[in-house]
This record gives structure tokens, sequence and C-alpha cells, in this order.
């Protein structure tokens, strides 16, 4: 059988992968749905834009440079497939979706770098205009050269939290406060395992430093209550120890670090085991980034979030497992230093999760009014009443009965937040209601969608 | 009496959502949004064209509630917007092109 790889994703861990393929002979398809490759978080602005790569990526502007120059060197020895979405996927082939044509693409072995998104955990009034995600602050800054207000809220917890905010003032932008779910102590606890990476601490320091001197209020240890306004947000309510706060705004960038897109790995088949550090379920992996399916390897954060850096390295060590496996050669030592630098991480991986910690009382605070999935507008009393009244205890039974996870989002921004309201209303921990299945196909397809190809008379 | 969509919601302020902080050099692209015709610059999203001038992309299909987009990277498909033919673009993942004429004024249009 010849070997013909697939990559889906063009991020970190798709770039490295792409290389280390090449680099052994290979000549992988690179599907990406985003127009270049760098991922969200080294995204790259349209043509014509000008901002230097300093001013986009800050500290991070080597690593983006090196990344972007990386898939560059290889664009001939690729097939790069960007504006591409990959919708479905079964037994040894992709439907994927280009220029409203559909088609499908075979691949003999697999590397899924799917990436991450904002996990989000809704509060009364987040869906009114002007409140979005951390993620989409950072993509509208980065990718359009545009804030999302001209006074704008930060808020939620995680490291992108400081770092969006950084980037606003740096840009020009009010930020009228920095709103922390996480306290001071939490962050305290942390530095010992975050030692382990101090560049890392340093720049989170960095970060929290430079605000608080150039006048943001940065308040710790939060509770978000709910975003005012009528047609926009216009201010944000937060509670912290017994005490209603609130501060004027034109908009609120918000998220609860990130959650991995798993629903590819799903839908092929991978086995997914509950990850108590990331409150979620997760596709198994070995250390090289080997699924439970074979010829089928996951890397990067769509698998576990471990950050940009593990990206690159998961997707090097991915690709070299799959070369490995199909009777290539590759240099054991590289292998076994990739495998390192991961644990290491995994270790200060630990260490961010104490600093910024997942509100676990989140949905016993949640109003019975509170719109939990905003594709189809399902509350949280809904979600309620339908565990006390059909005994529904499992995420897809939930699902079928309301809604939940229904819409155009296929519960990739309502599925945390559904599972920690059943969770509760059941009295149980969120491992024990299950995960949302993956259901083709995992984004809309437009009516107008044409085959590509012709299909054979049924 | 419920104040119309184009009503500064901050006394002073235009209706926009977005605000231009740089890139601002980029070549004009004219299109049309709610008939009215407008300005956006090359290589902005759709979502960045109506939001530069507006603060909505659609109404919500069930509570009729303005909607601007949420995560602005394809995940969460709150930014649909529709075209005068009936066509329904994903605003942020789509770029605005010269004469594209934009509806974001009618209930229950996704």
């Amino acid at each position: 059988m010849s070997v013909r790889p697939v990559i889906v994703g063009a991020g970190p861990a798709g770039v490295r992968a792409a290389q280390a393929l090449v680099a052994h002979g290979l000549r992988p398809v690179v599907v990406d749905e985003a127009p270049r490759w760098g991922g969200q978080i080294y995204r790259q602005p349209p043509e014509g834009f000008t901002r230097p790569k300093q001013a986009l990526y800050g500290f991070e502007a080597g690593r983006a440079d090196a990344l972007h120059g990386a898939m560059a060197a290889i664009l001939g020895k690729v097939d790069y497939r960007p504006d591409t979405l990959v919708w479905s996927a079964e037994g040894g082939k992709l439907d994927v979706l280009h220029n409203g044509a559909m088609s499908t693409l075979a691949y003999s072995h697999l590397i899924v770098a799917t990436g991450a998104t904002d996990r989000v955990l809704p509060f009364p009034g987040w869906t009114l205009p002007g409140v979005y995600t951390l993620g989409a602050a950072q993509v509208a800054l980065k990718f359009q050269g545009c804030a999302i207000g001209s006074r704008v809220v930060f808020a939620g917890t995680g490291p992108l939290l400081y770092l969006v905010a950084y980037q606003y003032a740096k840009a020009g932008a009010t930020v009228a406060a920095v709103l922390d779910t996480a306290s001071f102590a939490d962050k305290a606890a942390a530095v010992p395992a975050m030692l382990r990476q101090p560049a890392l601490l340093a720049k989170g320091l960095y970060y929290l430093g430079w605000l608080r001197a150039h006048g943001v209020a940065v308040h710790q240890g939060v509770e978000l209550a709910a975003a005012e306004g009528g047609e926009r947000v216009q201010a944000m309510h937060w509670r912290k120890a017994g005490r209603e706060y609130q501060q004027a705004c034109d908009a609120v960038g918000f998220g609860y670090a990130l959650r991995s897109e798993t629903q590819l790995a799903d839908l092929l088949g991978c086995r997914f085991v509950y990850d108590p550090l990331q409150r979620g379920a997760l596709p198994e992996r070995d250390a090289a980034g080997r699924s439970s399916v074979a010829g089928v390897y996951l890397a990067g954060d769509g698998a576990g979030i471990m950050g940009a850096d593990a990206a690159e390295w998961a997707g090097e060590r991915a690709a070299l497992a799959l070369v490995a496996d199909t009777g290539g050669h590759i240099d054991p030592m590289r292998a076994a230093l990739l495998e390192r630098r991961l644990a290491r991480t995994a270790e200060f991986r630990r260490g961010l999760e104490r600093a910024f910690p997942f509100p676990v009382q989140w949905a016993a605070g949640a109003p019975d009014d509170l719109v939990v999935c905003r594709c189809e507008e399902i509350t949280a009393g809904e979600l309620r009443r339908c565990a006390a009244d059909t005994g529904a205890r499992e995420m897809n039974r939930l699902k079928a009965l309301t809604r939940v996870g229904m819409g155009r989002c296929q519960g990739r921004t309502c599925g945390v937040a559904a599972a920690e309201i059943l969770a509760q209303a059941c009295a149980t921990a969120p491992d024990a209601v299950g995960r949302l299945r993956g259901q083709s196909p995992i984004k809309p397809l437009p009516f107008s969608a044409t085959p590509a190809f012709k299909q054979e008379a049924a | 009496m419920k104040p119309s969509p184009e009503t500064p919601a901050v006394p002073g302020k235009g209706p926009a959502l977005l605000q231009r902080v740089a890139e601002s050099g980029r070549k004009p692209v004219g299109f049309v949004l709610n008939g009215q015709p407008l300005t956006a610059l090359a290589g902005d999203t759709v979502l960045t064209a109506v939001l530069t001038h507006s603060a909505r992309l659609r109404f919500s299909e069930f509570s009729g509630e303005p909607r601007a987009g949420f995560c602005l990277m394809g995940a969460c498909q709150d930014c649909w917007v529709a075209t005068e033919s009936g066509k329904r673009l994903r605003a942020c993942g789509t770029f605005i092109e010269e004469g594209m004429r934009l509806v974001t004024g009618a209930e229950g249009l996704a």
C-alpha cells in the first residue's frame, strides 16, 4: 500500500508534522480551514496588511516567524489546501468543502491537528453584540487590525486573559478592567510547578505588571455576574467577597482557558477517556501521538491543551511515528527528546491549571433563565427541568430531549457548560454525564454546496 | 419605545461595534448594507466590514435579539449573514468583495 498521509490543520502542530514528513521523503496533503497557515496563535493577516511580526505576535514573534518560514519552505513539497473545511470522515476518507464544492480526500494515514477554541461558561447577557471570546478579541486585532470596542472589559481566567488585555492596551484600546475568576492565592500556589518553564511564568507576570503599571484595574478572585445592555453591551457586572460591582464598557472579551476541538477524532472512531485536568473527555493517544485507531495520529491542542510550543513538538513526534509505522527510518534520539519535552510541558500544564483553575462552582451559580446554548437558546432551567422530569443523566440523552448541542455549533460553544449544568442537576461530577458524540457534518454546509464529482446512480 | 438598531448605544458614539486601530491604509472596497452604500477595506472579512458600521450581523431566529458573532474563528457559527439574493455567508470567514449586497435587517434571517 502506498503511503498517502493527510494532515488536518496548519497551525503549529500541523506545520511541524508536515515538515517532518517532507524531511522523510513523504508528500503530505495539508488541509486547513484558514486562508493562510499559522493556526490561531500564529494566524497570519490577509495579504496587504503591513504590521511587522513583532507588533502582531510580541514575545512570540520569533516562533511565529520560524513556523511561517518552515511552511513556506516546504510549499513545493506538500499538497497544501487552504480554505478547505473537513466536515466528515470515515474509514480512510475525508469529506471536504472548498469554494462551495464538496469532494472526498483519501488517506492512508492521518494526522489530526485541529487545535482549540475558547472554553466558554456563559453569564446572563453573553449573547449581546459586543461580547466575544478572548480568542475572538485576539483574532480581531491580529487578523483585522480592529479592537472589539473602544472600552473593553476582559474577563474569565487563563493565560490568554492577561495576554489579550496587554495586546489591546498596547494597540491603543482602553482596557476598562481585567476580571479574573482565579485568585491571587491560586497563582501563588502554582508557582512551584510553573518554575519548570520560568520564561513562560516571567511573561505572565510581565503582562500583569505592565497592565497594573499602566493603570488598568485588575480584579482577581471574582465571579462574573452579567453583561448588561440592549442593542449592545454597555456594562459588565461581577461579584467579589459578597459585594456587587459594575464597570461601564462597550465590549467584553471572555473565556476560561481553552478546549480541544475533538469532533473529527470522534468521527474517526478514536477512543476517548475523561481527563480530570481538562475536565472533559479527550481522545486517547500514546506518548508519540498514536490514537486508538490504526493510522490516525493526534497532535497539538486538538488532542489536549498543552500550548503552542508543545504543539510543534507533538506535531513532529506524531509525524515521526507515522514514518516509523510505515517502515521508514527515524532518529530515535530526536523522538525521545521530543517526548521528554512534552512530558515536561505536561507538568507545567498542571501548574497552569492550578494558577487559573476552572470555576467549579459555576453551575451552582447559573440562574435558571441563563441561555446556555446560543444557537437554539436553551436555558439552564430547561436543562435542569429535563434532568428532573425525564431522569436524563447523560449528555446525548439531554441533547435529544432539549436540542442543546444540536444547533449550528454542534456543542462546540455550549458543550462544556451544558455538561456542568447536567452534572450539577444530577448532583454528580462532569465525568459521570458522558460527552456529546460528534455528528457529521461537524460544521454547517450551505444548501448550494455541490459535489465536485458525479455520484453513481443508486 | 425600543430604540432603533442604528441608535448609538453610547451617547456621542456611532453604532459601529468594531474599532479600527491599525492597518487603515488599505484599498477601499464598496459594498451595500441594508440598501446603504458603505466602504470597507480590502482584506476585511464580511464581519469586519459590517461591524465597523453597525452593531449587528443578524437577529436570532428564536428570541429575535441582535447577534454580532462570538468566536471569530469559525467554530460558533453565530455570524451567518444574508445577502440580498438570500445566500448565507459565514461572516468571520468570508472576505468582503466589491459590490457585495448584504442584509442584516430582517427578523429571522440567519
